[in-house]
């Protein structure tokens, strides 16, 4: 009995502190945005000289509302405008980088306001001068004063910080992505930027989310052909605009979910074993113990399939109960150990059943092997059994 | 006609490298209403005999007949449908399960009989009654003396009314003035009709009986009517006579 309750709470435990394990890995990567796929304009072509990734002004908001709405793969698609220039609060002033972006962009990029509000439709229609500030730029401008309804001055504009982004940390290659200020791109492209790209809405760079579970490469290939068709470029001709994405990281999360099942597996299997085991044991002993006792039900008129019935019943009931109980333990001991140890447990329907249903088997099993060859014995040895 | 009668029956233990023989052609008859004890030494046979008389065991060869049936040759369920219905056993370790209340331990043979619930726990009470522990029905065998333990194992054998009780050294384990009580008790039962066949080495206990088997290796080595057996209940008397 203890066997299987312990058995079946160690699966669950073991199960449900993997899974944690393992969403949790996962929910570090998907913050690197796996899904991710970066869109930047072409690049120009001078006199022979290649000026490079997104000098060429050849994307547009278009564009991207056209990506979003045309391919099914996408969730989000973020046109961006990005900018450099000194930043003013008061006294103190910080060079930084500043991106005019819409809604989806906080969508696309799994990025949250930590504190105050996002932008109004007026404000992203109307150009409204307002701004959110990465972590780092409000520490080096504010210190540890709330910026909220202060102003400050971006090439000279004067903006309103209506809010605060979440904490994003450093990107891959070790860049602070808190570094940042980002204000409606309508704001950006008519008062700060100005110039050429103001004239045809072109944009920096379209970040353009995934859907979880879509191919990634399919949806590439869907937005290529989208992008080469609106631009009407003839086959041959090479495209007018970039597709990065990240997928080294893409294949390290694979590897790495892998290896977590694998895992889990081998643990689950050890436990289950072991459980298996007890199972056993306390079959085996129960029969043993209890060999005279067949003996003494044999000599009042059991027949061979009474006791075998019996024992079946008995091994059934132990099982399901000690199923019942082990289950109850694991769910508690996961809670127990996401509460104590602060890790992330994850009950999982599928462990719980497996744990309880490979009780149930193992407790018939090996109650059914012994109860028959004890139900074969005769009488008399049963009985003199020590 | 004889209640018992065997004929000719031989028990060969076979081991991997030798074979013992227990009964070397035993033929005996037991009437009706007779109350036998077998005696004899260790090794004689004598609970071979006891057990294959029970169907515990099988002969390896000869015949025996239990009321006109013939037993021998039969097997499995159907030998555990006779032990059910025909025979009680009382046993030297009472065998009572444990963890289960003395009016269970009774309704035992009748479980596996398909007895009705209402009807079991009826029966069983009234042979506890009629072995003088109707107070003790909820009692677990652990809180009972041996004495009474062994009275709750005559109930036991006698619930689905056999026509034969066997008891191997029922007094095996019980004090002298436990012993006659018990004896006393088994007499009771005989004088009402019922055929008793008692194994033990103890001279006074078989003294009870009205007829006397001696086995020796494995044969009948004297078999002698008693006349006028010893009254436990007056042995009883005399033995509390005695002590006070």
């Amino acid at each position: 009995m203890l066997g299987i309750i312990i058995g079946v709470a160690a699966v669950i435990v073991m199960i449900s502190v993997g899974s944690g394990a393992q969403a949790r890995v996962e929910d570090q990567i998907r913050t690197l945005g796996t899904n991710l796929i970066i869109l930047m304009p072409g690049s120009v072509t001078s006199g022979g000289v290649r000026m490079g990734a997104g000098s060429r002004p050849s994307l547009t908001e278009d564009d991207s509302y056209a990506i979003q709405r045309e391919v099914a793969a996408v969730q989000a698609a973020a046109p961006a405008l990005r900018g450099t220039g000194q930043v003013v609060a008061g006294t103190s002033n910080w060079a930084t980088v500043f991106y005019g972006v819409t809604p989806d962009y906080f969508e696309a990029r799994n990025w949250f306001i930590a504190a105050g509000r996002s932008f109004e439709p007026a404000e992203l229609s109307g150009a409204g001068k307002v701004a959110l500030l990465g972590e780092t730029v409000a520490r080096n401008l504010f210190g540890d004063g709330d910026p909220i309804g202060q102003v400050i001055r971006i090439r000279k504009v004067p903006f309103t910080v209506i809010g605060l982004l979440e904490r994003k940390g450093q990107s891959l290659i070790g860049q602070d992505q808190d570094d940042v200020i980002l204000m409606p791109i309508s704001t950006a492209r008519n008062r700060v930027l100005g110039g050429g790209t103001a004239r045809h809405r072109g944009v920096g760079s379209v970040s353009i989310k995934i859907r979880d579970g879509e191919d990634m490469t399919q949806a590439e290939e869907q937005i290529r052909s989208l992008l080469r068709q609106r631009h009407r470029i003839q086959a041959g001709q090479d495209d007018d605009f970039t597709l990065r994405n990240l997928s080294e990281v893409l294949q390290a999360q694979e590897q790495s979910s892998r290896i977590m099942t694998l895992l889990l597996a081998a643990i689950a299997s050890v436990s289950l074993l072991v459980g298996g085991i007890g199972i056993m044991n306390i079959m085996l002993v129960s029969v043993t113990e209890r060999t005279r006792e067949i003996g003494l039900r044999m000599a009042v008129g059991a027949r061979g399939r009474d006791i075998l019935a019996q024992f079946l019943v008995e091994a059934v009931t132990l099982a399901l109960i000690g199923g019942l109980l082990g289950i109850l333990l694991g769910v508690g001991g996961s809670y127990a150990v996401g509460h104590l140890a602060e890790w992330r447990t994850e009950l999982n329907a599928q462990a719980i059943v497996l744990a309880a249903g490979f009780a149930a088997v193992v407790g018939v099993f090996f109650g059914f092997y012994p109860a028959r060859k004890a139900s074969r014995l005769l009488p008399i040895e049963a009985l003199r059994y020590e | 006609m004889s209640l018992i009668v065997t004929r000719d029956i031989v028990k060969e233990y076979r081991m991997e490298s030798y074979s013992v023989t227990a009964l070397r052609g035993v033929s005996l008859d037991i009437a009706a209403g007779e109350f036998v004890a077998v005696m004899g030494p260790s090794g004689s046979g004598k609970s071979t005999f006891m057990n294959l008389l029970g169907c515990l065991d099988s002969p390896t060869s000869g015949e025996y007949f239990l009321a006109g049936e013939r037993l021998s040759g039969l097997e499995g369920d159907a030998l555990a449908a006779i032990r059910n219905r025909g025979i009680g056993f009382v046993f030297q370790n009472f065998n009572l399960l444990p963890r289960t209340t003395a009016v269970e331990n009774v309704e035992l043979p009748l479980l596996y009989s398909r007895c009705p619930k209402q009807e079991r726990r009826q029966r069983a009470l009234a042979r506890l009654a009629q072995v003088g522990l109707a107070d003790r029905a909820g009692h677990h065998p652990q809180q009972l003396s041996g004495g009474q333990q062994q009275r709750v194992a005559i109930a036991r054998a006698l619930v689905n009314n056999p026509v034969l009780i066997l008891a191997d050294e029922p007094t095996g384990a019980l004090d002298t003035h436990t012993s006659f009580e018990l004896m006393g008790a088994l007499q009771q039962l005989n004088r009402e009709g019922l055929t008793v066949v008692l194994v033990t080495h103890e001279r006074d206990i078989a003294s009870f009986a009205s007829r006397i088997i001696h086995f020796r290796d494995g044969h009948v080595l004297d078999d002698q009517r008693v006349a006028q057996p010893a009254d436990a209940h007056a042995m009883l008397r005399e033995l509390e006579k005695e002590a006070a």
